[in-house]
């Protein structure tokens, strides 16, 4: 006997403008199951959970949910009707209680007063459903660490009765620690039968907790089973529509003299006097927890943050501790936040791209507006910024062509040594290889590539030395093919 | 209707939507006048009369607009404007010759020059308090506003300042003429000379943010101060100079004002700082910063004078323009972010008018 599926989503068509985001896409989730949501930035998987939650309508098609039509007028519609979203970016109020977040935009139960004992009990049994039994309800959410506010953003969903719960990338901002933790949470919401639709880049984690997949491609369904019966290759040619025969190209280059020292650096709080020596034409990883340093480290390195002691030398020359004197200097930085500081996001690709560096257009103290234009629209091309025109604004990209426009602007800045915080955060598999293949072509060209990263395969694959900082001090330095995944995380969470 | 649908996207879309706004609203005046009123709105004079008390907004709003782009707003501005025209009235008040005498002109270049002087310090004080503070551009000019009214008071010794015609020269009092005497037009016949100068500030302040490196800067600060600063924009800096600079503009405004009334009185200045910064946000600023543009700014402060002329003629009363003019600049901040794309209920209603806004 087929079981009826919680959840049937069936020929949802979505346009916007000329654009069509969703044409005739299937989806059905069963109770007690976890199906994997995969595909490039830009293949509908937003989309379509917009759909799901009722923050966008579907033009055509049909849902049911528990064998009942299912048209949510909006987010709380859909949420009452027992569909809950994590998102990437967490919506919870900071200053507010554990407690109050939890039953925040609740249907009061009894009238429109709030009947604290009765819902503090309420409060703790959903706690401790995902575990949080010892995490006071009166805690301010914005002191807990990113990984509890996610678990609080569960506990919401689950004091809304959820019946299906969507994960958007839910493991990009947490720790490795964190992301089983999470992987564990959501095997025990499965066995309670609920419905999970979880959307991840992180083939391997959706291995791990996916049963089924279902695989989107230009708005398209293009392939949908069981997770055991298709290998990684299969699932990745299957997005990007082409065979992907190398996931982390390699580009020859070989490491010159030491151009970079970092001696003795010490921030505010993090990094702890770290002492480093870069080479001309290299990839240095760095690897560690969340929260080990890393940003603090290359923030201190560009000069954002302040500093207690210590010194940065190119060439042996000591620079001035100042963003805009390393910027001259020619260190170039990539921010981890994309949205809030690495781009402007109300300005256009142009501005963004040309904002560190607008010397070169600048005649008797005015700009030269056309050799400007030219110059980004030749840089929009290099590093292949899919986009109408270099005018349109950022907010408009996804989150890989947004990445790719501040890359383009720390070339622009004709930077030798490249800060990159996490480059690769949120963005397909498609767009991470030619990322790899990006800077394996600066370090050909003599530059210096500082590579942060939580995603070990990527940094053993593309780095020649990595670095892995543990509680702000970099701990040990060593060449990349003598690392294994276990070893840095080892030296990561060690205790030495 | 595609086409009636893509003529209107153009122009919610276009900067052109506070033109297209005012046009509307001088046409609706000027059949309104026609039908009920005197017959005077689209006279020259009256032209005049609108163009010459437009400046007295747009002036201060140029430098509003800077600072409303960089992602500030300044709430001193309307009492920094009637501080700087006090000290205009009150040292010519007590320049020792008059006018026609030996030595005036000397007198008329330090009151000018510590009129000036007066709104870019104002401005510098706020800049530097936000800059060294952090505290919002919100609570330190709300303080600030309060101080310039109560400094302004002690030299205005708590009364109205009256300078004697006989210590004002002719172009000051000319500055505002929108009189039918053509020798009184000191620049271009029947031009009033505010008309002229606040168009020379405009241009000057459009170009200073299409071409020039401060110019982008501004806008990157407004739209995100962070990213400004991993660009290696000295942001305290950058805000200490927008908000001298913006003083400078107040500055001229006060000159404006005190040739438009021929007195000082500080407290004229309360409320006037709404009016500018309303010029702006219906020109098209945000007031999360980042956008504004100064042709924006020209018509805004249009838009206000018009309205306020126009219901004047039309014998409508004060109260009722006061209700039209918030009403106006509620509607302008919705039709601003239909452009921008945020209200999700209207973009339901209006079908293809987006385009794939997709992470």
């Amino acid at each position: 006997m087929p079981v009826e599926p919680l959840l049937e989503m069936h020929g949802i068509c979505k346009q916007f403008g000329p654009t069509i985001a969703l044409q005739d896409v299937d989806l059905r989730v069963q109770a007690g199951q976890v199906l994997a949501l995969i595909g490039e930035n830009g293949a509908g998987k937003s989309t379509l959970m917009k759909v799901l939650s009722g923050a966008h309508r579907a033009d055509s098609g049909s849902m049911t949910l528990c064998g009942q039509a299912f048209q949510p007028h909006g987010p709380h519609d859909s949420r009452a009707s027992g569909v809950a979203m994590i998102y990437q970016e967490l919506n919870l109020a900071p200053d507010l209680s554990v407690e109050d977040n939890i039953l925040l935009g609740q249907p009061g139960s009894h009238g429109r007063l709030l009947f604290r004992r009765h819902q503090r009990e309420r409060v703790r049994t959903v706690l401790s459903m995902i575990g949080l039994e010892q995490l006071s309800p009166k805690a301010i959410v914005g002191q807990q660490s990113v990984a509890t506010q996610q678990l609080i953003e569960i506990a919401r969903a689950l004091a809304c009765d959820a019946k299906l719960i969507l994960f958007d990338e839910p493991t990009s901002s947490l720790p490795q620690a964190d992301v089983q933790r999470l992987f564990q949470i959501i095997e025990r919401l499965k066995s309670q039968g609920m419905g999970i639709v979880y959307i991840s880049h992180f083939l391997e984690e959706v291995r791990e907790v996916a049963d089924r997949y279902a695989v989107l491609r230009d708005g398209r369904n293009v392939g949908t089973g069981s997770i055991s019966d298709i290998t990684d290759e299969q699932i990745i040619s299957l997005m990007v529509g082409r065979d992907v025969d190398d996931l982390f190209p390699v580009v020859p280059h070989q490491p010159g003299d030491t151009v970079l020292r970092i001696e003795n650096l010490s921030g505010d709080r993090l990094p702890k006097s770290v002492n480093c020596q870069l080479r001309k034409g290299e990839i240095f990883g760095v690897a560690g927890l969340v929260g080990a340093g890393r940003t603090e480290l290359l923030r201190c390195v560009f000069g954002l943050d302040p500093i207690t002691s210590g010194q940065v030398f190119l060439e042996q020359q000591p620079i001035p501790h100042r963003a805009r004197s390393r910027i001259r200097a020619g260190f170039g930085m990539l921010s981890e936040d994309r949205k809030r500081e690495g781009l402007a996001q109300d300005l256009s690709i142009l501005e963004n791209i040309t904002l560190s560096n607008l010397r070169p257009y600048t005649r008797f103290g005015f700009l030269q507006l056309q050799q400007r234009k030219e110059k980004a629209a030749q840089l929009m091309r290099m590093v292949e910024v899919k986009a109408q025109h270099v005018g349109q604004s950022v907010a408009e990209l996804s989150g890989g062509n947004q990445q790719k426009v501040a890359i383009a602007r720390i070339l622009h800045q004709e930077s030798d040594i490249l800060l990159m915080d996490e480059p690769t955060k949120g963005i397909d598999v498609g767009t991470k290889a030619e990322i790899y293949r990006l800077m394996g072509k600066l370090a050909a060209e003599g530059r210096t590539v500082i590579f942060v990263s939580s995603y070990l395969p990527e940094l053993l694959a593309v780095c020649d030395r990595i670095g892995v900082m543990a509680r702000g001090a970099l701990r040990e330095v060593r060449n990349a093919e003598d690392w294994t995944d276990d070893s840095i995380l080892e030296c990561a969470i060690g205790s030495t | 209707m595609k086409k009636l649908t893509s003529l209107f996207q153009l122009l919610v879309r276009s900067q052109l939507g506070p033109l297209a706004a005012l046009m509307v609203i001088v046409i609706l005046f000027a059949l309104a006048d026609m039908s009920w009123g005197s017959g005077n709105f689209l006279t020259w004079r009256n032209l005049r009369v609108i163009s010459s008390t437009a400046s007295l907004i747009a002036v201060p709003a140029m430098g509003m607009t800077l600072i409303i782009i960089a992602g500030g707003i300044d709430l001193s501005a309307g009492t920094a404007l009637t501080l700087s025209g006090t000290v205009l009235a009150t040292l010519l008040k007590n320049s020792s010759v008059s006018v026609d005498e030996a030595g005036f002109a000397n007198n008329m270049l330090i009151a000018l020059a510590a009129t000036l002087l007066t709104g870019c310090l104002c401005g510098f004080i706020n800049g530097g308090l936000i800059s060294l503070t952090h505290v919002v551009p919100f609570i330190v000019t709300l303080g600030t506003m309060t101080i310039f009214l109560g400094i302004g008071q002690i030299i205005a010794k708590e009364s109205t300042v009256y300078a004697p015609p006989e210590h004002q020269p002719d172009w000051l009092q000319n500055l505002c003429y929108t009189g039918s005497r053509v020798e009184k037009y000191e620049m271009i016949a029947y031009v009033p000379s505010s008309a002229i100068v606040a168009v020379v500030l405009a241009l000057l302040v459009a170009c200073l943010l299409r071409y020039t490196v401060f110019g982008r800067n501004i806008f990157a600060m407004g739209s995100s101060p962070s990213t400004a600063r991993l660009c290696g924009i000295n942001v305290a800096w950058t805000t200490l100079v927008v908000y001298a600079l913006a003083g400078f503009f107040v500055a001229v405004g006060g000159l404006l004002y005190f040739a438009d009334v021929k007195n000082g009185n500080p407290s004229d200045g309360t409320g006037k700082e709404l009016e500018i910064i309303a010029a702006v946000v219906l020109g098209g600023g945000s007031l999360s910063g980042g956008r504004g543009s100064v042709l924006g700014t020209l018509v805004g402060a249009l838009i206000i004078v018009v309205i306020r002329n126009g219901c004047g003629l039309l014998q409508i009363p004060n109260t009722y323009t006061h209700i039209i003019i918030g009403g106006i600049i509620i509607i302008a901040v919705i039709v601003d972010q239909l452009r921008h794309g945020s209200p999700e209920w209207l973009f339901r209603m209006l079908p293809r008018n987006r385009t794939s806004v997709e992470t």
